[in-house]
């Protein structure tokens, strides 16, 4: 039996107007994420992949924020839309439906308070009991994420952690309430290499152990490799390749997710080797051009027929049940560029 | 933390000695005899020597520092047989033109510009912290705007005008002050209603030109705050906006505002010259200008300099020990 998904996020776009116009920065998003499932996102920065997840949290100031589409969480009481949702309702899922971490764990917590105080108050926004009771449950989450001496360290100060342990607070402070959806927003971008792991590896545990649909927003192939189920990879506000991650990896169809395992270095190579790094820029956000976003970059669009690429913007299309690509390339062809600039 | 105690409070007793010792040499140097102005226009060179000895300035001035430091300590004589005059500790010396030890000159003074001080300090920091936070919540909106302009007036009109301003079409317009009581002080414990009613003028004239400045400062601060990660986070936790702004972005907004605050209240202790000035308040500013202007009462400036200095050092040290307790970085490092 497939479950439902715990979160459906359907034609769900996001724009920020500004002075210079209107900027685009998620553009018809569609995806789902079921408990134990974890979505990984991908995407360079500025490529809508944070947006998106902050739009589902409610975390966009909604006066300067434009917010269309739907996103459903389908809670145990029935499914409610956290963008047409009322404030109050959104705020009363946060860290208790959802809960999201953050990339820098350095400014994520409040200097002024200690680690205990700020679990605590975590805690007590959906927990009856008294102070001790709260400190006993942080002190005992504390101890999950892998805080040595956690019953002494509950009332240290965040300057007093490194960033790697921090990081593990901040997971701890997000999953104190037992929530069913986390969104982890690039949780390893800021550690050292050697701790990155340690972190994806928790992350992972913690999903097993409390049965969490997981988003993980990346731009780490490598983490994406070990750890995702499925994969969004978004491009200039789009999605434009979604699939597993073995679809992804092995049999990737779109010429920007191409570019991108491509430029990613293999061992075994010759050290003299340049990477390959994807030409050009991604474009504005403000008055995307029409046709495909990638055309300026992409080194295929002499293949597509007549002038496709410039005047009509592909779109997201099956190329088998569960892979989508947003290209006008035919699969031919894609197999074709695949070998050519990937050589798997 | 008791080390570092120890340490800047030793720091702070070495200013204020400096302090003196620098204010007492630059009048050591002024090229005015203070026993040449203890006597009238008919002085003989021989009531000047005996003003002299009779005030002390006959010995070099290291000696005349110590016998003041002496004084601080256990009191001064002055003169000697049917002319003595006895100053009980801490003796700052004795103004030669008012005939009085300086120490009760200031006790006289200093109520006024302690309450002054006080209830300026209440209404700027009031009115400052809350049209900040406002400014910053209802950002560009019209409550934003109106605060902006309230700074703006508030900044560019300097107290001898806003005060004038006050005191002519305001206060004595419509009756609200007796320009004959204007300069009789009133103690709170004997009359808080004629005490209140001699100060709220002053109090709203002094408040006008901090208010402002605070609001700008509040307002820019809690802005910066609120979009510090950590705010996020809270937001993230599921927080309402009311506790957000309550424990999480005031309390780290509000942090630098100590600092200017103390600071900004101990240099209004050394006395508010121009709004004492203008609504006749017989306090510490008015004490200090009188003696500088009219009487090169020395001992008085002395004093009320020295005074003022140890204000701001003090409120230095208070603020930096404020600031550990509320910052626990600050509490660690040192």
């Amino acid at each position: 039996m497939t479950l439902k998904p715990f979160l459906e996020v359907k034609n769900l776009n996001v724009a920020f107007p500004t002075e210079d116009g209107l900027v685009q920065a998620s553009n018809d998003i569609s995806f789902t994420v079921a408990r134990g499932e974890t979505l990984a996102v991908v995407g360079e920065s500025g490529s809508g992949k944070s947006v998106t997840s902050l739009a589902v949290m409610g975390l966009h100031d909604r006066k300067r924020t434009q917010i269309t589409g739907q996103a459903f969480l389908n809670l145990d009481s029935g499914p409610v839309d956290v963008i047409s949702a009322d404030d109050e309702v959104v705020r009363k899922l946060r860290g208790k439906a959802m809960s999201m971490i953050f990339q820098d764990p350095m400014s994520a917590l409040h200097p002024y308070y200690s680690i205990g105080n700020q679990l605590i108050e975590a805690w007590a926004l959906y927990n009856e009991g008294d102070k001790a009771a709260g400190k006993k449950r942080a002190i005992e989450m504390l101890d999950l994420v892998g805080i040595p001496d956690a019953a002494k360290r509950v009332d240290e100060f965040p300057h007093q952690f490194s960033g790697g342990m921090r990081q593990r607070v901040m997971i701890a402070m997000a999953l104190i309430n037992n929530p069913s959806l986390l969104i982890a927003d690039e949780p390893t971008t800021a550690l050292d290499v050697t701790v990155q792991s340690q972190i994806l590896q928790l992350i992972r545990e913690m999903q097993k152990e409390f049965n969490m649909a997981l988003i993980l927003i990346t731009h780490d192939l490598g983490v994406v490799a070990e750890v995702a189920d499925r994969v969004n990879v978004m491009y200039a506000g789009k999605i434009v390749e979604s699939g597993s991650a073995e679809d992804i990896y092995y049999r990737p169809d779109h010429p920007y997710s191409i570019g991108l395992l491509n430029s990613i270095p293999k061992i075994g190579e010759l050290e003299s080797k340049r990477l390959v790094a994807i030409p050009g820029q991604p474009p504005s956000l403000i008055n995307l051009p029409k046709g495909c976003s990638f055309r300026a970059r992409c080194s295929f669009t002499d293949r597509v027929a007549g002038n496709l690429c410039a005047t009509t913007a592909p779109t997201l299309e099956n190329k088998t049940t569960e892979h989508f690509s947003r290209c006008h390339l035919t699969e031919a062809e894609l197999v074709k560029a695949r070998t050519e600039i990937g050589g798997r | 933390m008791l080390k570092y105690l120890a340490r800047r409070l030793s720091a702070t007793f070495l200013v204020i000695t400096l302090v003196s010792m620098s204010v007492f040499g630059i009048f050591a140097v002024l090229p005015m005899d203070p026993a040449a102005l203890t006597c009238g226009k008919a002085c003989s060179p021989a009531v000047i020597e005996a003003n002299r000895h009779r005030l002390g300035l006959d010995v070099p001035v290291h000696v005349q520092y110590g016998r003041f430091v002496k004084g601080l300590v256990v009191g001064r004589e002055y003169g000697e047989g049917a002319a003595k005059f006895e100053c009980p500790a801490p003796a700052f010396g004795y103004s030669y033109n008012r005939h009085e030890c300086v120490t009760t000159l200031i006790a006289e003074a200093f109520p006024v510009t302690l309450s002054l001080a006080v209830g300026a300090f209440i209404l700027w920091l009031s009115v400052g912290v809350s049209l900040g936070v406002l400014a910053a919540r209802k950002r560009n909106e019209w409550q934003d705007r109106g605060a902006t302009a309230f700074v703006l007036i508030g900044t560019s009109l300097p107290t001898f005008i806003s005060g004038i301003l006050i005191l002519l079409f305001v206060a004595l317009k419509f009756n609200l002050i007796n320009p004959l009581e204007m300069g009789r002080w009133v103690s709170p414990l004997e009359d808080p209603v004629a005490w209140f009613r001699s100060f709220i003028f002053p109090w709203i004239t002094l408040a006008l030109l901090y208010a402002a400045g605070y609001t700008r400062f509040t307002r820019s601060s809690v802005i910066e705050i609120s979009s510090e990660d950590y705010i996020r986070t809270a937001r993230a936790k599921g927080l309402n906006e009311r506790d957000i702004l309550r424990k999480h972005t005031l309390r780290a907004a509000l942090a630098p505002i100590v600092t200017l605050a103390g600071l900004d209240f101990a240099g209004l202790l050394g006395g508010a010259i121009i709004t004492e000035g203008i609504f006749n308040l017989p306090g510490l500013g008015r004490l200090s200008i009188r003696a500088v202007l009219n009487d090169y009462d020395l001992p008085t400036i002395l004093a009320t300099t020295i005074l003022a200095a140890s204000f701001v050092v003090i409120a230095n040290l208070l603020v930096d020990i404020l600031y550990a307790y509320i910052d626990p970085r600050v509490r660690v490092a040192s």
